[in-house]
């Protein structure tokens, strides 16, 4: 790694201020998205500010009809928090699949956001739940927050704080593992709310995406049955030695039924 | 930038630069070469350590980042369970053929104490999950398994380690 000045500010006007001073700065939460990139030089930063000393940027709340998680929540936090059973079972499960248990003791929920990796398992709970991405500046909704490939809403030096969560009726997730990493070459989440039903997909595009032909016959009857043979056009979808992209729009369709199925026995 | 860490026991301080990884601290600096480095991009495992309690990958972690934590190192781990000239886990990699070259073999046993401090009766699956993220080219995984059970019945036997 090329040399780099580090901060641990404890509050988050202190980060704001570091990371507008700094030319270059860089946020780091748990690291494990950030440290490999740097290890292998594909970026250097000037300086790191870690939101690992922040006060209450970690905890998790919840009421009836919404689940508050701070950005820097790691995910094994989130696997084990009994709040988050409670109120959204279907999003501990998603975070005790996260890769391994090493990882889940240092990544954080921000830190996945704010990364945007096409493969990761937290876009599609975001999306499918209709969250609320809370940072230093605004409030953003998951459906204008992912933009594309590694690619957000964010501004520089933007800070997530806190992501809301509405509490669903029922909702379930399902993936498809790469073997050797964990990430998702397909994972599905399926969210049903008293206005309808959200269907959201990771690791098949560029960026999660949600799927509206199965929202649209989910809201009619939250049946695999419903969304029986439906998957999405392979156009645009990602292709790699994994996974064609034929493959990971019949996947989209078979993840979806699990993901329903998974739901329905919650 | 000055790191103060707790490591096996004993304090440690120390004037390092803000780019040092743990595993470089603990294998340049302390000279505990026990944690070993497999891959380098987070993937085998073979650096795990515990910080404050949790196994975590030493190769992906800052030093500077956890000044003021606690770190237990392979070399470490048998005072944990009572100063035994070796724990508990290690006696049953030991007795359960869970080795053969051993590289991999301390980020297994950091890992495996770990899963069973949360799950002191896991069952081969769970043992499987749990050591997921740690990769070994020689024995097939069959001994490492079997080895992680009989640990986790001695650590259950003598509660607490
Ligand atoms: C072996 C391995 C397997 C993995 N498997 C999976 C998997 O199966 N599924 C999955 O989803 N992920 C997986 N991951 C990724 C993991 O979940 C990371 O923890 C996550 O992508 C990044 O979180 P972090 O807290 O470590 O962020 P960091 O690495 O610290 O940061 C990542 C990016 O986010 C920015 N950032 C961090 N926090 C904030 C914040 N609060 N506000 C704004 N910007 C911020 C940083 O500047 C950086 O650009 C895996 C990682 C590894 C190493
Ligand atoms: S050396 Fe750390 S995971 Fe391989
Ligand atoms: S014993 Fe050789 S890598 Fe596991």
């Amino acid at each position: 790694m090329k040399p780099f000045a580090y901060h641990r500010p404890t509050d988050l006007a202190q980060a704001a201020a570091l990371l507008a001073s700094t030319p270059d700065a860089a946020i780091i939460g748990g690291g494990m998205s950030l440290l490999p990139v740097l290890k292998l030089r594909l970026a250097e930063h000037a300086a790191l500010v870690d939101l690992g000393r922040i006060d209450g940027l970690r905890n998790i709340t919840a009421g009836n009809a919404e689940l508050s998680i701070g950005a820097g929540a790691r995910h094994a936090e989130v696997a084990a928090s009994p709040e988050v059973a409670r109120t959204i079972p279907a999003l501990a499960a998603l975070a005790g699949g996260i890769g391994d248990p090493h990882v889940r003791n240092r990544g954080t929920l921000g830190g996945v956001l704010a990364n945007s990796d096409p493969a990761a398992d937290y876009p599609a709970a975001v999306l499918a739940l209709g969250a609320s991405i809370h940072t230093n500046r605004r409030s953003l909704l998951a459906d204008t927050f992912f933009r594309g490939l590694f690619t957000t809403a964010l501004e520089p030096g933007e800070i997530i704080t806190r992501v809301t969560f509405p509490v669903p009726l029922a909702a379930g997730y399902a993936k498809f593992r790469s073997p050797a990493s964990r990430f998702a070459i397909v994972g599905v989440f399926v969210a049903r709310f008293a206005e309808g039903v959200r269907v959201a997909a990771t690791g098949a595009g560029p960026c999660v995406f949600r799927v509206r032909h199965m929202e649209e016959a989910l809201t009619g009857s939250f049946t695999g049955q419903a969304i029986a043979g439906m998957t999405v056009a392979a156009d645009g979808l990602n292709g790699d030695i994994h996974a064609e992209p034929s493959y990971r729009a019949h996947l989209v369709g078979v993840m979806a039924r699990r993901a329903v199925a998974a739901a329905l026995a919650a | 930038m000055d790191v103060a860490l707790e490591v096996n026991g004993a304090a440690v301080r120390h004037d390092i630069r803000e780019n040092t990884l743990l595993v470089d601290l603990l294998r340049e600096t302390l000279g505990l070469t026990g944690t070993h480095v497999g891959c380098d991009t987070s993937q085998c495992g073979a650096c795990v350590v515990h910080v404050d309690g949790r196994a975590i990958k030493s190769c992906t972690v800052l030093a500077v980042a956890l000044d003021g934590s606690s770190v237990t190192t392979i070399e470490g781990l048998a005072a944990t369970a009572g100063g035994d000239a070796l724990h508990p886990m290690q006696t049953a990699f030991h007795e359960k053929h869970g080795l053969q070259c051993g590289f991999c073999t301390p980020g297994m046993i950091m890992s495996a104490v770990d899963l069973v401090r949360q799950n002191p009766a896991p069952t081969e699956r769970e043992v499987r999950a749990g050591l997921e993220g740690n990769l070994c080219r020689c024995t097939g995984y069959q001994n490492i398994v079997a080895a992680v059970i009989e640990g986790a019945r001695v650590m259950r036997e003598r509660q607490g380690v």
